[in-house]
């Protein structure tokens, strides 16, 4: 069986004498360079699984002989900068809100800060620009529900909105007004028209005649008398062009239906209180602080 | 008798998925039941009409080669193909422009659906069909021996394509088990251990019955491949169902060991499936389509041996910087390092077998496909083990770089080496003359080589980018991006990545044109197919 005729040319090395459906096999070496680079990698990796922690023992692994480790290498950078900041941080904590402007060393820090906590823990709702989405205000204009001074923005930052997890967080609630019977159907619809009235759309003016009463007596407690809102209650102003979830027609008859209950985390249990100033003292910087 | 056996089986099953189907607590489960209720109805009733019929075809000589199975594994192939690069078009682009995840289609046809059904189209369906495909050709020719089993090999043939389509609607109806690779629920991977030990069977039984003295190093790796994915398959799928009428299953595995073991698995589907497996098809294609030796019977001893062992601790590398304990971390990258030079050396074999033909790069454009295949393969051989290395990899991970080079891998060595394959069997298998157009595989290669080139260089290009920016922070030790930053910062890289899918596409479904051109019109060669040693 072995001795197949080959198709060996004049100076090819020897075939293995088998053949399979027609394909042989030379007798070459392994190329050199090949074989010395295999040895090699295997070299080193017997030298660094000596030098790091690399072989299963019964309780444990051993160490390494440079005693390398990850958690140690993160906690020295963490410490390092903790260290370098603590200074200023302290200083941020000890200064009123109000006058971090006025040193422009305090107010650098606090916005780059402030700019690296609002995107790890912010961006997911209000947006990498902060121009905020469906239900999550926009951060960039000076409409605010609960205040855009730096303290209002502070109080709401620590406390969060409508959670359960924080006693000071800022809390109201809209009533359901169809869902739970407190309006009917057309009476819904007049107040929707009358919204629409005040936030200069079209409407239906008969409709938003009737809504007027309505409103009065349903929303102008929160809202106000000419709807422009009340920030103790974290009631919208109805009246200009920016919405939270929407001015159209069928947006606002469901809102009056259903209300709405956006929720904020109170970030008083996440964050220090110097990061805490940090993201106030950047969304106050944004544009719309007042 | 026989028949009735198998009257009553399929009658059983019929009556069982009924029953599953009626009980099905989720949609997903609900339609795999409905499936197998009406494949095995049908094939009931097709059983029935044929029981006591007086003319059945003769049985086939056993000293022919069973190619029936390889044609249809054939045509498999390049269907699983092009749906799996089309599906990868799509969510290319749905990455660019999320408007593509349609609002009406949620939950059925969005990324996070889609991906899945992407990554098993074009492993799983298209590698796995021209694996068992190219085996089956292979272990016969190279044995001399019909293929073990009589019809065990067309059990194994629409066993696996019926996984795969059972496979395809449970990922668009939600049931996965969030495993890379191994998303298929506890009863999808009940039924693919099944297919897939017969498949051993057909494999071993072949091999065993040959009539050549020694076994052909493809064969090797064949047998690698399917021994080692059966392990895998079996250890990373060890879950209870929560219902046995529901799809949901609960791992036996959890936290950090699940983790290493799902990519002990993932590593090894990439080691053993798409490097071993696709090695045994490089080790007859190449030496047969370029009619010379193979370099060095000694190089692919010693590669074989050392891929085979060091392959297996490599996992670790996927976890660098997680909860996996540092002495794994670094066990995955230093086995990862030696693994560079046995991966090679299947390079420097495919490579040089060429040498005294490598005119017929400029004349045989299936040449030129696998001798690009090769170079892929000994690229991304290379950037693996540079990527495990911790230091790399803090850069890499999570990034595109990880997509690109992955894609180099698949679209340059696993695509090009099966599209010669392809090329190289569709004559044989149907007894034409030759293939009814080598220029359209030259465009074929052109256009799926400049393919590739666009999509691995724009997800370099991406990837360290993306980690660069994750990675810079502030003199005060602030992150500057944020993440939709670099997401943002993507956007070009992205376009460039989905044109390149678009090219490759095209390169693929003018192969497949060729293919059909070439059964339907090419000229006919008058051969028999007779199993003989190669004498």
């Amino acid at each position: 069986m072995s001795v197949k005729p080959t198709k060996q040319k004049p100076g090819e090395p020897p075939t293995t004498g088998h053949s399979w459906d027609g394909i042989e096999e030379f007798d070459n070496p392994m190329p050199r360079w090949w074989l010395w680079t295999f040895y090699v990698t295997i070299v080193w990796a017997i030298g660094y699984s000596i030098l790091y922690p690399a072989w299963p023992l019964i309780n444990g692994a051993t160490n390494g002989l440079i005693g390398h480790s990850t958690r140690a290498d993160v906690q020295r950078d963490i410490e390092a900068f903790t260290e370098a900041n603590a200074a200023i941080r302290q200083q941020l904590v000890d200064t009123d809100l109000t006058a971090v402007a006025a040193d422009p060393n305090l107010l650098q820090y606090a916005t780059n800060a402030g700019a690296a906590v609002f995107r790890t823990n912010c961006v997911q709702c209000h947006g990498s620009g902060a121009a905020g989405n469906v239900g999550y205000p926009n951060l960039l204009d000076d409409d605010w529900l609960w205040g855009g001074d730096i303290e209002a923005i502070h109080t709401t930052v620590t406390h969060g909105i409508r959670n359960t997890t924080d006693d000071e967080a800022r809390y109201s609630e809209m009533p359901r007004f169809g869902a739970d019977g407190l309006l009917d159907g057309t009476q819904i619809s007049q107040v929707v028209e009358y919204v629409l009235q005040i936030s200069g759309q079209d409407h239906d003016a008969a409709l938003s005649a009737e809504g007027a009463t309505i409103f009065a007596d349903n929303c102008a407690a929160c809202h106000g008398e000419d709807g422009t809102g009340s920030r103790d209650v974290g009631a919208p102003n109805l009246t200009d062009a920016i919405w939270l979830y929407g001015g159209d027609r069928a947006t606002v008859t469901e809102t009056v239906t259903y209300a709405r209950f956006g929720v904020m985390p109170n970030w008083n249990a996440r964050l220090t209180e110097a990061d805490i100033r940090s993201v106030a003292v950047y969304v106050h910087g944004l544009g719309g602080g007042e | 008798m026989w028949d009735y056996v198998k009257l009553v089986a399929l009658g059983v099953i019929a009556l069982c998925a009924a029953i599953a189907a009626n009980y099905a607590r989720d949609l997903a489960y609900m339609v795999n039941a409905v499936s197998v209720m009406l494949v095995a109805g049908g094939l009931f009733l097709w059983q029935g009409r044929r029981v006591g019929d007086e003319i059945r075809p003769k049985p086939a000589l056993q000293t022919e080669y069973m190619d029936g199975v390889i044609r249809y594994g054939v045509v498999a192939t390049a269907f699983w193909g092009v749906v799996g690069f089309l599906v990868a078009v799509v969510i290319a682009f749905q990455l660019a422009f999320p408007q593509l995840n349609f609002e009406w289609a949620h939950g059925y046809l969005n990324f996070g659906r889609l991906r899945p059904l992407h990554t098993s189209a074009v492993i799983f369906a298209f590698g796995g069909n021209a694996l068992i495909a190219t085996s089956f050709y292979v272990v016969q020719r190279t044995s001399a021996a019909r293929l073990w089993g009589g019809n065990l090999g067309w059990f194994v043939f629409w066993g696996y394509n019926l996984f795969i389509v059972l496979v395809a609607q449970s990922y668009l109806l939600g049931a996965t088990q969030s495993k890379e690779y191994a998303e298929p629920e506890w009863y999808l991977d009940l039924w693919l251990t099944i297919v897939w030990v017969c498949y051993l069977g057909v494999f071993l039984g072949t091999i065993i019955k040959r009539k050549e003295p020694h076994i052909y190093v493809a064969n090797w790796f064949y047998l690698a491949f399917i021994v080692t994915v059966a392990m895998l398959h079996i250890f990373n799928n060890l879950s209870i169902p929560v219902s046995l009428f529901g799809s949901k299953s609960v791992q036996v595995f959890s936290g950090v060991q699940d983790a290493m073991v799902q990519w002990w698995y993932g590593h090894n589907a990439v080691g053993f499936f798409l490097t071993a497996g696709f090695l045994g098809m490089m080790y007859y294609f190449v030496p047969k389509q370029a009619e010379r030796p193979v370099y060095s019977y000694k190089l692919s001893i010693v590669h074989f041996w050392a891929l085979i062992f060091l392959y297996i601790w490599a996992g670790p590398h996927h976890l660098h910087y997680t909860a996996l304990p540092t002495w794994t971390s670094t066990l995955g990258m230093v086995f990862s390092i030696m693994l560079w030079m046995p991966s090679w050396g299947g390079m420097i074999n495919g490579l040089m077998t060429l040498s005294g033909a490598w005119d017929k790069l400029r004349t045989d454009p299936i040449i030129r496909m696998m001798v690009v295949s090769i170079g892929f393969y000994g690229m991304s051989t290379f950037e693996g083990p540079m990527m495990s290395i911790k230091a790399v990899n803090s850069l890499s991970h999570y990034t595109d770089w990880t997509i690109g080079h992955v894609h180099s891998g698949a679209l340059g060595w696993n695509g090009m080496i099966t599209f010669g394959a392809l090329y190289f069997l569709t004559p044989k298998l149907w007894n034409k003359e030759r293939l009814y157009s080598l220029s359209l595989v030259s465009w074929h290669f052109w256009l799926a080589t400049i393919g590739i080139v666009l999509y691995a260089s724009s997800m370099w290009v991406s990837g360290i980018m993306e980690g660069l920016m994750w990675r810079e922070v502030d003199a005060n030790g602030f992150l500057v991006n944020a993440f939709a930053d670099t997401v943002a910062a993507k956007f070009p890289m992205n376009v460039v990545r989905g044109l390149g899918g678009v090219l490759y596409l095209t390169g693929a479904l003018i192969m497949c044109y060729n293919l059909w051109k070439t059964v339907t019109t090419a000229p006919s060669r008058v051969v028999r197919a007779t199993a003989v040693p190669a004498e």
